[in-house]
């Protein structure tokens, strides 16, 4: 259709991977002590011409095919590992499938980093320049809208200054005020709205809507950041081990990877130290999350088993995060609260248990950390284990949250409802 | 129009293995990044010293009066020279210093811009032609004190000056290829890292920098001659003491300096876009 920009046909990305060196290039000697090896290794040879044991094929990006329409902003979504950045690579002519044929009718620029090639020792001005240079703008191009840049990243002041003097704040700002002001029909973005302040983000995420809406501009962003696909993207491709899922609009592409995500979870509900370098008089041996989800309602119910040198009194906090990495809760038991939390030298072992929490169906990532008198931290367990809230005991509720809707991670339970006129 | 992207009615197609049609176009088209890089070449190259460019000026002119001590003193070579000594020392240190640092640079660049490669489009080959470049200016301030010198010591050119472009040309061409064929090879193998220095350092040796190569034929003999001519910068390094110093040119030695940095061009630019699809995947 006269429509469709890009076409995307059968696109493959193989890399090979090598197991024994660890490194992604080689040596002049590993290549020749292989082939050394090769030769004088006679009866291995024919095997190892059939299949070489120490390399392994992967693929990054498995047949994949979409369409994409002019104007539209397209989001491409899924978890580490999923082929979005090899998509991207290749979408920017950074590296080359294995196979299929893409179409690009347009002049399309990437924005894989922000501030590529910047130089430290260069002055703000002289940045501006070379940056846009190898975004692809032409000098003269830079020179119309350079006060509009400045402008945009307001370091006025310093355009003299070696970018080496600049706070970050004022680099990241600068670095992408060039890139907001590429003018392409076809704009490529990698995760670069994580970086700047949140109120440059805002204006930068509004810039490049702005000109998606007013001008047509075609956009194709990558990002964790799922607030801003649902800002910015009309549309969604949610990608998962090189494969494409799905394309569709941007809420039923998100709604379909939060909810896959979570049936791919790691569970690890039980957590035990494997090896301790350093002398601690306390620390933690064992944790275990008791995981029962028959019950309509959730309670934290941990197991710990605490080794201390001597007699003390301690505290647990207990930290939540869901499943986007987001902390949601915190939880404090202190000797205050219970005297049972004395430890004996030796090992203690305590069982803890929550109030029932009202937390959305998704995955959950608790933290754990012992402290001395409120504030001294004595072990901190980060993520230490990982649980998820299925549909188990919805069954017996009326209705169930979701992370996945974006409304948040726990539910408020109202009380009462009186009328008061 | 001198944007790389500028026409917009031309469809792009990305395939596996589809060598570039316009690989040379394309070339052209980017060359407003390549003045780029090369001035932030240069620029940073000046930035970052103290004494910035008089390094330009230092640099050549120690290594001219440790040579001509140590070639024309204590190796007794200046004896019955033709030159006042410290010219035939500079006449050879010219190109030998330009093809050096332009190789080293050259071999290092594509290495050195890891991150330009993995994250932008554009033809690879601008970023060991920028290296080049700077090395070019470092030759022409090198070439402004060759003048003063000539000056101070009276010693007029002859008219065969005019043909010098012709050999400054000859070993830009050798170091442009050399310096692709071994960047390419440093992405590859990291261990031209270390192999670009020790080719340098033995190459000062083989290479008639300090004394002028018809000693070699006295000295030797005229086989032999031949032979030491197979190193393509001793025929650079003779045509620019025939064209600057009147020298008699060794012929054989020129054709086999042709004949080695024409093959060597094509080597570098062969290996290079052979290779240069998977840069960013290996870099």
């Amino acid at each position: 259709m006269s429509d469709t920009i890009i076409k995307v046909e059968g696109l493959s990305k193989r890399y090979i991977i090598g197991h024994e060196t660890q490194e992604r290039y080689l040596t002049l000697r590993d290549t020749v002590a292989g082939r050394a090896k090769k030769i004088f290794s006679f009866p291995s040879r024919l095997k190892s011409q059939k299949k070489d044991p120490s390399k392994e094929e992967f693929w990054a990006l498995k047949n994949i095919d979409f369409e994409i329409k002019k104007g539209e902003r397209v989001g491409i979504i899924g978890r580490n590992g999923a082929g979005k950045s090899t998509l991207l690579k290749i979408l920017s002519r950074i590296t080359e499938p294995s196979s299929g044929r893409i179409n690009i009718r347009g002049r399309a620029a990437s924005l894989l980093e922000v501030g590529t090639g910047f130089h430290p020792e260069l002055s703000g001005r002289e940045n501006i320049y070379l940056n846009g240079a190898i975004l692809g703008m032409s000098r003269a191009e830079i020179r119309l809208k350079f006060d509009e840049i400045v402008s945009f990243a307001e370091v006025e002041k310093f355009l003299d200054t070696p970018v080496k003097r600049y706070s970050s704040g004022m680099y990241v700002r600068l670095a992408f005020s060039v890139a907001a002001h590429l003018e392409p029909e076809i704009l490529i973005v990698d995760e670069v709205l994580a970086v700047g302040d949140a109120q440059f983000q805002k204006k930068s995420l509004g810039k490049m809507e702005d000109v998606s809406r007013n001008e047509g501009r075609t956009i194709i962003l990558v990002s964790h950041n799922m607030a801003a696909i649902k800002g910015l993207c009309t549309d969604a491709i949610f990608l998962h081990k090189g494969e494409k899922v799905l394309q569709g609009n941007v809420y039923e592409s998100l709604e379909k990877y939060l909810s896959f995500d979570q049936t791919e979870l790691n569970r690890e509900t039980r957590w035990k130290r494997e090896k301790f370098f350093p002398p601690k008089n306390i620390y933690v041996q064992e944790a275990e999350l008791i995981d029962d989800q028959t019950k309509d309602k959730f309670s934290l119910l941990v197991n710990l088993k605490i080794y201390s040198s001597s007699s003390a009194r301690i505290g647990v906090n207990f930290r939540i995060k869901d499943g986007m990495g987001f902390p949601i809760a915190l939880g404090c038991v202190h000797y205050d609260h219970s005297e049972k939390l004395t430890l004996e030298p030796g090992d203690n072992e305590f069982a803890i248990s929550s109030f029932p929490l009202n937390m959305a169906i998704g995955a959950y990532k608790l933290s754990i950390e012992i402290v001395f008198s409120g504030s001294e931290v004595l072990d901190t367990l980060e993520d230490c284990i990982q649980f998820e809230l299925n549909n188990e005991g919805l069954a017996k509720r009326k209705y169930g949250l979701m992370q996945s809707w974006g409304y948040g991670s726990t539910e408020i339970i109202f009380s009462d409802v009186k009328r008061t006129n | 129009m001198s944007n790389p992207h500028a026409n917009t009615n031309v469809e792009l197609v990305i395939e596996a293995g589809r060598s570039e049609k316009n690989y040379w176009n394309d070339l052209w088209r980017y060359r407003e990044l390549f003045y780029i890089l090369s001035w932030r070449d240069i620029k940073v190259r000046y930035k970052q010293t103290t004494l910035g460019a008089a390094w330009g000026i230092i640099r050549p002119l120690l290594t001219m009066i440790i040579f001509s001590l140590v070639f024309g003193r204590v190796a007794n070579l200046a004896k019955n020279s033709a030159y006042p000594y410290p010219l035939l020392v500079f006449t050879g240190l010219l190109p030998w210093q330009f093809f050096s640092s332009a190789l080293s640079d050259a071999g290092n660049s594509l290495i050195g811009n890891t991150s330009l490669i993995s994250k932008v489009y554009f033809p690879r080959m601008i970023i060991p032609a920028s290296a080049v470049i700077t090395s070019l200016v470092d030759f022409a301030i090198s070439f402004g004190i060759l003048v003063v010198m000539m000056l101070f010591l009276h010693f007029p050119p002859s008219a065969r000056i005019m043909f010098l472009p012709f050999f400054v040309l000859l070993s830009l061409l050798l170091s442009v290829g050399l310096g692709l064929y071994l960047t390419a090879l440093n992405v590859k193998y990291r261990d031209f890292r270390y192999i670009i220095p020790f080719i340098l350092q033995i190459g000062i040796y083989v290479t008639p920098v300090g004394y002028s190569s018809n000693r070699i034929a006295t000295q030797f003999s005229e086989t032999f001659r031949f032979w030491y001519s197979l190193n393509p910068i001793v025929g650079i390094i003779d045509g620019f003491r025939w064209s600057i110093l009147g020298e008699p040119l060794y012929m054989p030695g020129f054709i086999s300096s042709l004949v080695m940095t024409l093959g060597f061009i094509w080597l570098g630019i062969w290996y290079f876009r052979k290779t240069e699809k998977g840069f960013a995947d290996k870099i």
